[in-house]
């Protein structure tokens, strides 16, 4: 390859990687979106797991959105306004929706309170030992087993 | 730890249970509320089968019914083809007009299923769902009742039955009764 090939490889290179990065971030975006989005004829699929034909009119309206100048979040807030908070995957983490995200630690600490309460009482008050057993008494237990054995 | 403290946590433990059970028996999980009831109902143009198209504005002032249905969508969209078709018959001269918008179709069996229960109603095809999607659809058959001043008013999961049908035209019917003499009082007033 001379001067002038290496020049103009350079430019095409110049000129064409914008578009190739632009559009693998569109598509980075279309996935993101997507998968954060419920599918809305499929049992707990993603947008973007989905193989249905409504995901994939789902995907190509973010696409279209996103080209038109959208932000994510618009687009997003797009879908919530058509099929409510139903539609995203994982609810938002404000109001009424943060006992979704905080119950489950609650649990834990109640769950580890309650087993350190129980382990302390067990230290508190420990199982009685054994009482000890009357040769007597050991010794009859002993003849008659030995006789129903025989 | 006291008996009578203990005693106390029955409560605290078992009625939210209860209460959460409660909420869940009575409700359906196959309904997903939709968020457009009472809003302005999503504009669109639809390419009928016949040829044309149908715009939602150019349908302000009549009472609306927007279903949307696939020919695959079997038995409910076989169902409710009866009910569309007679309810349109009886109240097209009320001010009423169904539009019916095809989903995820091929056109051979759309116009199969056109012919075979004879519909006279305006049908059209959403051929890239947007129209579906704008209207919050998650299943086949989905049918919107929208009042005279382009509001979603009711919004029917399922086949449409007859009562469905009849309840809701004429409850919006009397809607826009009662709207039409509000105006008419304060046109009087002015």
């Amino acid at each position: 390859m001379g001067r002038k090939g290496v020049i103009c490889f350079i430019i095409s290179l110049v000129m064409v990687a914008p578009r190739a990065f632009g559009a693998s971030s569109l598509e980075e975006d279309v996935r993101q979106i997507s998968t954060e989005l419920r599918c809305p004829v499929c049992q707990g699929l993603s947008v973007a797991d989905s193989p249905s034909r409504m995901a994939d009119q789902m995907r190509d309206l973010i696409r279209e959105r996103l080209e038109a100048g959208e932000s994510p979040e618009a687009v997003k807030a797009y879908f919530v306004e058509r099929y409510g908070e139903w539609i995203l995957l994982a609810p938002r983490r404000e109001g009424f929706n943060l006992l979704v995200w905080v119950l489950p630690f609650l649990g834990l600490t109640g769950g580890a309170a309650a087993l350190l309460m129980v382990l302390r009482r067990w230290k508190n008050h420990p199982a009685p030992a054994a009482t000890s057993v009357d040769p007597a008494t050991l010794e009859r237990v002993r003849r008659e087993m030995a006789q129903d054995q025989s | 730890m006291t008996a009578s403290w203990k005693r106390s946590l029955i409560p605290f433990s078992v009625v939210p249970i209860l209460l959460l059970l409660a909420y869940g028996f009575r409700t359906d999980p196959r309904v997903v509320p939709s968020p457009l009831i009472e809003k302005a109902a999503p504009p669109f143009s639809l390419s009928l089968f016949d040829g044309g198209h149908l715009s939602l504005d150019g349908l302000r002032g009549k009472v609306v019914v927007v279903n949307f249905w696939a020919s695959w969508c079997y038995p409910a969209c076989y169902e409710e083809a009866p009910v569309l078709e007679g309810g349109w018959r009886a109240y097209k001269d009320k001010g009423v007009v169904v539009v019916g918008v095809n989903v995820q179709d091929t056109e051979q069996a759309a116009r199969e299923f056109m012919r075979r229960f004879q519909f006279s109603f305006p049908n059209g095809v959403d051929p890239r769902g947007k129209i579906s999607i704008d209207y919050g659809v998650y299943g086949i058959p989905e049918t919107f009742f929208l009042d005279t001043e382009g509001r979603i008013a009711y919004k029917h999961v399922g086949a449409v039955t007859g009562k469905v049908f009849s309840d809701q035209i004429e409850g919006l019917l009397e809607r826009a009764r009662q709207a039409g003499q509000e105006r008419g009082k304060v046109g009087r007033g002015a």
